[in-house]
């Protein structure tokens, strides 16, 4: 499975994460190597095994449907950042946080 | 080329909980912004979720009203996209395994021009557990104030309130095959997860909200043509307009040589079109994954014998009640379960004592009228069920007249007040004294003899009119049927 | 005091021979004097800490004392503290303040114990050996040139330079027994789901578990009676009975039966280290053990499950570093998208970038069944082997890394020589088994320097106590666990 350049950009873009062709080109030469680790698997027959997504065999436990948070936006919102281009304010204001326009 | 149309849907329902689905946050409506968006909601580093009780009841509850099968075990998973409101990066759903499997819903689709009434089962596909999305709101001039940065009108601002409220997403076969059916079947469904408690069913703050995939196909094949999803329908008109124009859209391309791409579509109640969203960039790759932080959701025969216990009498069952029980006709029948509210309601009126078929007739009648002209729902009646129960048995009483109570029922819709006291005040009680009556008819016969020719020349009108007379005579207050029985039996002597 | 245990530091406040505050005092003059050099912390609160010294004395005072009240402790920088900067070793959280708890933290507090600061760690704790952290690498205190391990390498530098009493760490695929190992001390990593995941900063949620980094078996197990415990607000959390992980240190080992996987001591294992295992191994059997062969034939099968499962989780569980609410925004983006991809790319580093990208690509479309679900059917091999062995055996026991601590720099190029690092830690974790490392002995390095390796024991589920049985009778007859490294004098 030889990724190329484009499958890199592509799962970047996937994760959000911007990388340049050099960044893509690195990151192939890397991730090649891991994936020919993972490769190994493919050598196993697990028809009928049941996958194991934890090592406890356990159900669900149910939380009463209470209320018992209180509002704590100040504090939360003292870790919001930066709103960036050229702004040294916080990107909150009145209580919402601040984004870039979303377009629909 | 005669084509038909294909429609399946998917329904968001929220769910009647007073906390979130994965957190103990409040979900109360209309709070200022961010205020119920706890480190949970907020998606702060480390928190985890927990599953709310109560929203796996509400599903719970769904599965047995539309006979669902309810498997042992569901899972969560994780649907991973971003998006500002969408503050994990991912939303915690159910994919392979949904809390709810197939089940079966049946509609009424109403009459329309030539077109008789029918019902239709619709298939349900699925029902599955998930959170909401917190809100982008767009327009921040009314935030301003604000932000001395400026350029408020460049951003969005996010408000996370709605963040992990607990969702039931209900997936429907493609069943439908017209706007009509599928108005019938959202409105059923709507008034379905009312009645069983699950959803206070508020459209206008997004409590059901209903996406449509349409497709066409020309009629008599079996493959489906491609869908287009029509996004976030909040009214029962506007799904009909949006279906409607999608439709013809679809059609008209297919017929002008043009391919139907598959596509997310809005509808624009301005203009009443719909129209491609900005295609995402990417197809949708939500990299489903079971959610490790959560385990396996499991649903045991006594789970489900515990909510059984709860349920309230379903639509179709108590439908049939009032058809045997109170000889209703099956349109009364159904016209009176249509909703929990106006079907208790009634059952109230039937129980403090009043004649089941006159219930009927009032709560349908003059009632639901009132309520239509003034756009209220049965919870807003002025009149209770206790109230009209004790005036429909002034009329069984032979107190009062039909119109009389008419006329009482006026009153106190708009002004209130007791009943016997408006009785009283406007002079309505009924003259049944035999005695008074009869020298009532006495008068009457005397000044009408040409009538009492024409009956005894066997002309039944004018017995009527005679009726008509002593009622007069009495100013209404006479009762009717003794009016009717001593005119008679003077006649015949 | 440095060197002394958990017990009879407790002992001596109480006694108030020495108050929590001295005592703390000591700590933070001996971080003050080494940590420019070694790193192992990333952030100090002095205030906040000696607060938490006099509360303590207070307490010790008022004689509602614990059993850890007043003694400094080591907090990895992976667990959130109110009020104190809580970055996981990344750029990302570079200026966050935690707002609230996590459970480990709560408990601690709850103890009386004191937070001398929070640790160094490999971003996000994804890495072998510290080198990964936005804050720096951190050095082994037995031989500055070479890493500490990782990811808790602040943990298990402050632990072994004794720049605390002892220390928490976290611990994926080895992140506490590896980092033992290299650093010369006792690490316990439970049961998945014995210690709280609440607060704690998610790496792969299905294999994260906390645990304790101490001298001795005897440190572990006290700090286990704080840190183990049911918490409602995490669903993974087990609602197992508390237990006091103490009271079985005294017994015997008379029939122990120790499995040795043969798996375990093949091609790819130092033949130092092999050695030191060995020898530890016959240290056991005069303590009375018993030693049997068994097989965990799925062993090297651990390294791509894991490689497949964690950075899956963790792809999904870094997609909330957005830069909308907390963490890094970019200073300059052209809309929502950009925003995204400058304010990800430039708030993550290389490793925890590559991890996201391979947990996004095997969960991608296409590639889901061939490589997660394959990876979770594998998983379950790999635990069976476990439960089969665990037939036969009691614990089984084998090296905790393959090699001592390696240069600084040395891997850093080669990913999947650093994976390579976790072979015998990581299928602990696709199990949810306790595993611990303790020290076994020295390797004498190229350039002349002792450099500890750690004997790893694994217990069944639940079997903790058992474990630190085994560990403490081993420590009773052998002062490995007591060497401390001799280091440059470092800043006065």
């Amino acid at each position: 499975m030889a990724l190329t350049q484009a499958d890199i950009k592509r799962i970047a873009h996937l994760a959000r994460i911007e990388v340049n062709d050099q960044e893509a080109d690195e990151t192939i030469t890397k991730l090649t190597g891991i994936l020919g680790l993972i490769e190994q698997m493919q050598a196993i027959d697990t028809n009928d095994i049941t996958p194991m997504s934890h090592s406890q065999d356990a159900v669900q436990r149910l939380r009463p449907d209470v209320v018992t948070k209180t509002n704590l936006r100040e504090a939360f919102q003292k870790n919001a950042p930066l709103l960036g281009n050229g702004s040294n304010e916080q990107a909150i204001a009145n209580g919402l946080y601040l984004v870039p326009k979303v377009i629909e | 080329m005669e084509w038909e149309v294909v429609i399946g849907l998917e329904t968001h329902t929220q769910l009647q909980t007073k906390t979130k689905q994965f957190s103990s946050a409040s979900t109360a409506f209309g709070a200022e912004p961010n205020t119920q968006a706890c480190e949970v909601s907020t998606a702060l580093p480390g928190v985890l979720p927990v599953l709310n009780a109560e929203a796996v009841k509400c599903a719970i509850k769904f599965g047995l009203a539309i006979d669902a099968e309810i498997p042992l075990r569901s899972v969560f998973s994780r649907k991973n996209y971003f998006y500002p409101d969408l503050p994990k990066g991912y939303q915690i759903s159910q994919f392979e395994l949904p809390v709810v499997g197939k089940g079966k819903v049946t509609i009424q689709v109403p009459a329309v021009g030539k077109n008789a009434a029918y019902e239709k089962v619709i298939n349900i596909t699925r029902a599955h557990l998930e959170e909401d999305a917190g809100k982008s709101v767009h327009d921040l001039k009314s935030v301003s104030a604000l932000h001395s940065a400026g350029a408020l009108q460049d951003m969005s601002g996010i408000d996370l309130n709605r963040a992990g409220t607990p969702l039931l997403e209900i997936v429907t076969e493609p069943d439908m095959r017209s706007a009509a059916e599928a108005v019938a079947y959202a409105k059923k469904l709507h008034e379905l997860v009312q009645w069983i408690g699950i959803c206070d069913g508020n459209m206008q703050e997004g409590s059901f909200r209903c996406d449509v995939n349409v497709s066409v196909r020309p009629k008599g094949t079996e493959k489906l043509g491609t869908r287009r999803e029509i996004k976030n329908l909040n009214s029962f008109k506007f799904m009909q307009q949006a279906i409607e124009y999608e439709t013809r859209w679809q059609i008209e391309t297919l017929e002008d040589g043009g391919k139907i791409q598959q596509a997310t579509v809005l509808f624009n109640p301005g203009t009443g079109e719909t129209k491609a969203m900005r295609s995402k960039e990417e197809a949708n790759d939500y990299r489903y994954f079971p959610d490790p932080d959560l385990l396996p959701l499991e649903v045991t025969e006594a789970d489900k014998n515990a909510v059984r216990a709860l349920m309230p009498e379903l639509p179709e069952v108590m439908k049939a009640r009032f058809e045997s029980e109170y000889a209703l006709s099956s349109y009364d029948a159904s016209s009176l379960t249509s909703s929990r509210d106006l079907a208790d309601f009634f059952i109230e009126t039937v129980s403090a004592g009043s004649d089941a078929k006159q219930a009927a007739n009032w709560v349908m009648g003059s009632i639901s009228a009132k309520l239509n002209v003034e756009d209220k729902p049965i919870s807003a009646s002025p009149i209770s069920p206790i109230q009209l129960s004790q005036l429909l048995r002034r009329i069984s009483d032979n107190i009062i007249s039909k119109n009389a109570a008419k006329q009482i029922f006026e009153a106190m819709w708009l002004d209130g007040g007791e009943l016997d006291a408006i009785i009283e005040a406007k002079g309505l009680k009924q003259e049944s004294d035999s005695g008074a009556i009869e020298a009532i008819i006495d008068e009457v016969l005397a000044a009408n003899p040409a009538m009492v020719e024409e009956f005894k020349a066997g002309k039944e009108k004018a017995f009527n009119a005679l009726v008509g007379q002593a009622m007069k005579a009495s100013r209404g207050k006479a009762n009717p049927a003794q009016v009717n029985e001593i005119l008679k039996k003077k006649l015949a002597a | 005091m440095i060197n002394s245990s958990l017990k009879s530091l407790s002992t001596a406040l109480q006694a108030k021979t020495i108050s929590s505050v001295e005592l703390t005092q000591e700590y933070l003059n001996r971080i003050h004097q080494f940590n420019p050099t070694i790193n192992a912390y990333i952030t100090l609160d002095e205030a906040k800490t000696l607060a938490q010294a006099q509360a303590a004395d207070a307490r010790i005072a008022a004689g509602s004392a614990d059993a850890l009240t007043g003694i400094p402790f080591a907090q990895k920088d992976i667990f959130c503290a109110k009020g104190w900067v809580t970055t996981c070793g990344s750029k990302m959280l570079a200026n966050f303040v935690a707002p609230y708890d996590a459970d480990v933290i709560s408990q601690f507090d709850a103890a009386g114990a004191v937070n001398l600061g929070k640790t160094n760690m490999d971003e996000f704790a994804m890495g072998s050996s510290n080198e990964t952290s936005f804050f720096g690498g951190v050095k082994n205190p037995w031989d500055f040139s070479r890493v500490p391990g990782g990811s808790s390498g602040g943990s298990a530098a402050a632990v072994a330079a004794r720049l605390c009493a002892a220390a928490t760490g976290t611990d994926t695929g080895g992140s506490i027994r590896q980092p033992a190992s290299l650093c010369g001390f006792t690490g316990l990593k439970p049961t998945y789901g014995l210690v709280s995941r609440y607060g704690m900063i998610a790496f792969a949620s299905s294999l994260d578990q906390a645990g304790p980094m101490a001298k001795s078996a005897e440190d572990c197990a006290l700090m286990m009676n704080v840190m183990a415990g049911f918490d409602e607000r995490d669903s993974t959390s087990v609602n197992h009975p508390k237990e006091d992980y103490s009271r079985d240190l005294k017994q015997s080992l008379k029939g122990l039966k120790i499995g040795l996987p043969r798996e375990y001591f093949a091609e790819g294992l130092d033949t130092s280290v092999a050695k030191v295992i060995e020898a530890a191994i016959e240290q056991y059997k005069k303590l009375g053990a018993e030693i049997i062969d068994i097989s965990l034939p799925n062993t090297s099968l651990s390294i791509p499950v894991y490689y497949v499962l964690a950075p899956a989780e963790a792809s999904s569980n870094l997609s909330r570093y957005d830069g909308v609410r907390f963490g890094h925004r970019a200073a300059q983006y052209d809309d929502l998208m950009d925003m995204y991809m400058k304010s990800r790319a430039e708030g993550f580093g290389a490793e925890v970038k590559r991890r996201i990208l391979i947990g996004t690509y095997v969960l991608s479309a296409g590639y889901y069944d061939a490589y997660y679900l394959k990876a979770q059917q594998i998983r379950r091999l790999i635990a069976q082997d476990f439960t089969d062995a665990f037939k036969k055996c009691d614990v089984i026991m084998g090296p905790a890394a393959p090699s001592t601590a390696f240069k600084i720099g040395e891997k850093t190029d080669d990913p999947v020589a650093m994976y390579l690092q976790d072979i015998y830690t990581i299928s602990t974790n696709l199990a949810g088994l306790p595993g611990m490392s303790i020290p076994a002995g020295f390797v004498m390095s190229e350039d002349g320097k002792d450099l500890p390796a750690g004997l790893q024991i694994i217990g069944n589920y639940f079997d903790e106590a058992r474990m630190l049985n085994v560990a403490h009778q081993y420590q009773q007859v052998t002062d490995w666990h007591m060497k401390m490294p001799v280091m440059p004098e470092g800043k006065q």
